[in-house]
């Protein structure tokens, strides 16, 4: 008796959730107005992109400039510190000023156009589109939310010049990159027009989308877009003074635990955000970048076990970064399980990078940005055309060139995507590693990258700063 | 009088200073150091990256004492001192040619 009153109310359920998708289905409206998107905005929606963004800038200031911060020395903590600060406000600023209008509007398929410079037409009363028909957010979220990783992503590539880069060049420098490398790369794969309108206007978007490259969260945009710039920028810069002769041993690996806790915490927000909704995918992309974190820290304590006999905290935290951003590009479109494998993966590759590779080709990429996230995004950008297959759990991919969006899980392709992924990593690598060499270039010989002997030696801090980290 | 150095493993300074507090030493000056000495120093290794540490963290604990007294400071912290371990460190005596008390101006044994 009881087992059939559950089957019919199982039932009445199904009933009604078919009756509620044919009724959504034949309501559905291709390129609404901006009247009728209006009505298509939910406030939990608002709420979590919101809460996101709030989330992304907390991983810049304080987790990365933590994080960084504790692996210099005494006498440059303040440096490290400032210039993550700065590099947000002044990244905030330039996107508001015309970073936005570059990024996400159409234009070309390499760079967007000048139409929402100074952020003309963004208003309360202006939407963006998510990755689902007929749902909108407020435009001024979707801003604010893209704002904080065109934030985070120059604030990256400083560990690779730590101790030894002169800081107002620095800032030049991450507005020219911004300019001619963030903006062009974040519209290539993450410009689109949106589920409602890309049927309508077929081709407006950008050109890596356009071939179908899978980054979820920014692991080409962000991770290997860094990383490249960090190896370009410290090779072009040199070695530390007495690197490889003195000990420059991490001064506070306390802080670089709370910096690597406080990163984890907020990639919650950059990975879950960045399905732009609240919703059950949502929760697929938080759940995978908890696990293949968990696994990539456990991980990086095991090699270091194996071949150093002692798992360290420092270790334990590099592991953790390193599956975040592995996990980055896959969070919303991989599985649980399979995100495990992709922690476990990535740990030992990046342990490879940041050990063996960087002592025998002697770069002195300070704070590993190459090692960890120039690599680890790569393992992630290709296992993302693992992992997203449907056949293994994933999400598989959205037709968004029919209206509405269709969905066949059978026409995934592993070995397809992979070629994609492929071209979208040697794309970003060669357009951010020329355009990172070119603007360094140009700067170190007209401004000079680098700090005088005198002042590294007695630090950044008081070099650049005239005021020091700690005065007990 | 004599001024005596000894050089300790940190974690034994309470036990000392308790024991010689018994022997009626009326003060002494602590200071954290680093040194080496028979004891080898420790590997560090951060992401690979190797460092060996020649210099190991000691504290240098001074006495100023009068020559009858000295002797026994001396064996007192031999015995307090002591894990019959490598790096239990050292003690130094050495004749003091004179003391006095700022406060008061007073020398020699009154003044310690």
């Amino acid at each position: 008796m009881i087992r059939k009153m559950i089957g019919g109310v199982v039932g009445a359920s199904v009933a009604l959730g078919a009756a509620s998708t044919a009724f959504a289905q034949a309501a559905m409206v291709q390129a609404p107005t901006v009247e009728q998107q209006a009505t298509m905005v939910n406030k939990g929606d608002t709420t979590w992109m919101l809460i996101s963004s709030v989330l992304v800038l907390m991983m810049s200031i304080p987790g990365l400039a933590l994080f960084y911060g504790g692996l210099v020395r005494t006498k440059n903590m303040l440096s490290v510190l400032m210039q993550v600060f700065m590099i947000v406000s002044i990244a905030g600023l330039l996107w508001a000023t015309y970073g936005y209008s570059l990024a996400f509007t159409g234009g070309s398929p390499f760079i967007g156009g000048f139409g929402k410079v100074l952020m003309a037409g963004v208003t309360s009363g202006t939407y963006a589109a998510t990755f689902s028909n007929n749902v909108y957010i407020p435009e001024l979220t979707y801003f604010v939310f893209q704002m904080t990783f065109a934030m985070i992503t120059p604030a990256l590539f400083i560990g690779a010049f730590a101790e030894r880069v002169k800081f107002t060049p620095l800032m030049i420098f991450v507005v020219l990159w911004s300019t001619f490398v963030y903006y062009p790369i974040a519209h290539m794969v993450w410009y689109w027009a949106g589920p409602d309108f890309l049927a309508g206007q077929p081709g407006d978007w950008g050109y890596l989308y356009g071939k179908g490259a899978l980054d979820f969260a920014g692991g080409t945009v962000v991770h290997i877009n860094a990383g490249i710039a960090g190896l370009v920028g410290c090779i072009l810069l040199g070695k530390r003074l007495g690197y490889g002769k003195e000990a420059t041993p991490p001064h506070s690996l306390t802080m670089t635990m709370i910096g690597a806790s406080l990163l984890w915490v907020g990639w919650f927000g950059f990975n879950a955000g960045s399905n732009l909704e609240s919703n059950g995918v949502t929760a697929v992309a938080f759940v995978n970048t908890m696990l293949a974190t968990c696994a990539a820290a456990v991980s990086w304590a095991v090699i270091e076990q194996v071949v150093h006999k002692k798992p360290s905290m420092l270790g334990a935290a590099t592991g953790a970064v390193a599956g975040l951003v592995a996990v980055t590009p896959a969070s919303g479109l991989g599985a649980p399980m399979t995100s495990i494998v992709l922690g476990l993966v990535v740990s030992p590759i990046c342990f490879f990078f940041v050990s063996t590779v960087k002592s025998k080709f002697k770069y002195d990429d300070t704070l590993d940005v190459f090692g960890v996230h120039c690599i680890g995004g790569i393992v992630g950008a290709l296992g993302t055309a693992i992992v997203a297959s449907p056949a293994l759990g994933g999400q598989g991919v959205f037709d968004y060139t029919v209206f509405p969006a269709a969905f066949d899980a059978s026409t995934y392709n592993i070995t397809n995507q992979l070629m994609i992924q492929i071209q979208a990593v040697l794309i970003t690598l060669v357009w951010s590693g020329l355009g990172t060499a070119i603007i360094w270039f140009v700067l170190d010989k007209t401004l000079g990258m680098r700090i005088s002997e005198e002042g590294e030696r007695e630090g950044l801090d008081i070099a650049d700063h005239g005021e020091r980290a700690y005065n007990y | 009088m004599k001024f005596i150095i000894a050089i300790i493993k940190p974690f034994k300074l309470d036990e000392v200073r308790e024991a010689l507090s018994g022997l009626g030493v009326a003060g002494m000056t602590v200071s954290e150091v680093k040194g080496f000495g028979r004891q080898k120093g420790q590997t560090e290794i951060y992401r690979g990256a190797e460092y060996t540490t020649n210099m190991l963290p000691k504290v240098k604990i001074e006495i100023a004492a009068s020559d009858d007294l000295a002797p026994r400071i001396i064996e007192m912290i031999q015995q307090t001192a002591s894990t019959e371990a490598i790096g239990d460190g050292k003690i130094f005596v050495l004749d003091l040619a004179s003391a006095t008390r700022i406060r008061t101006g007073e020398t020699g044994d009154t003044a310690l």
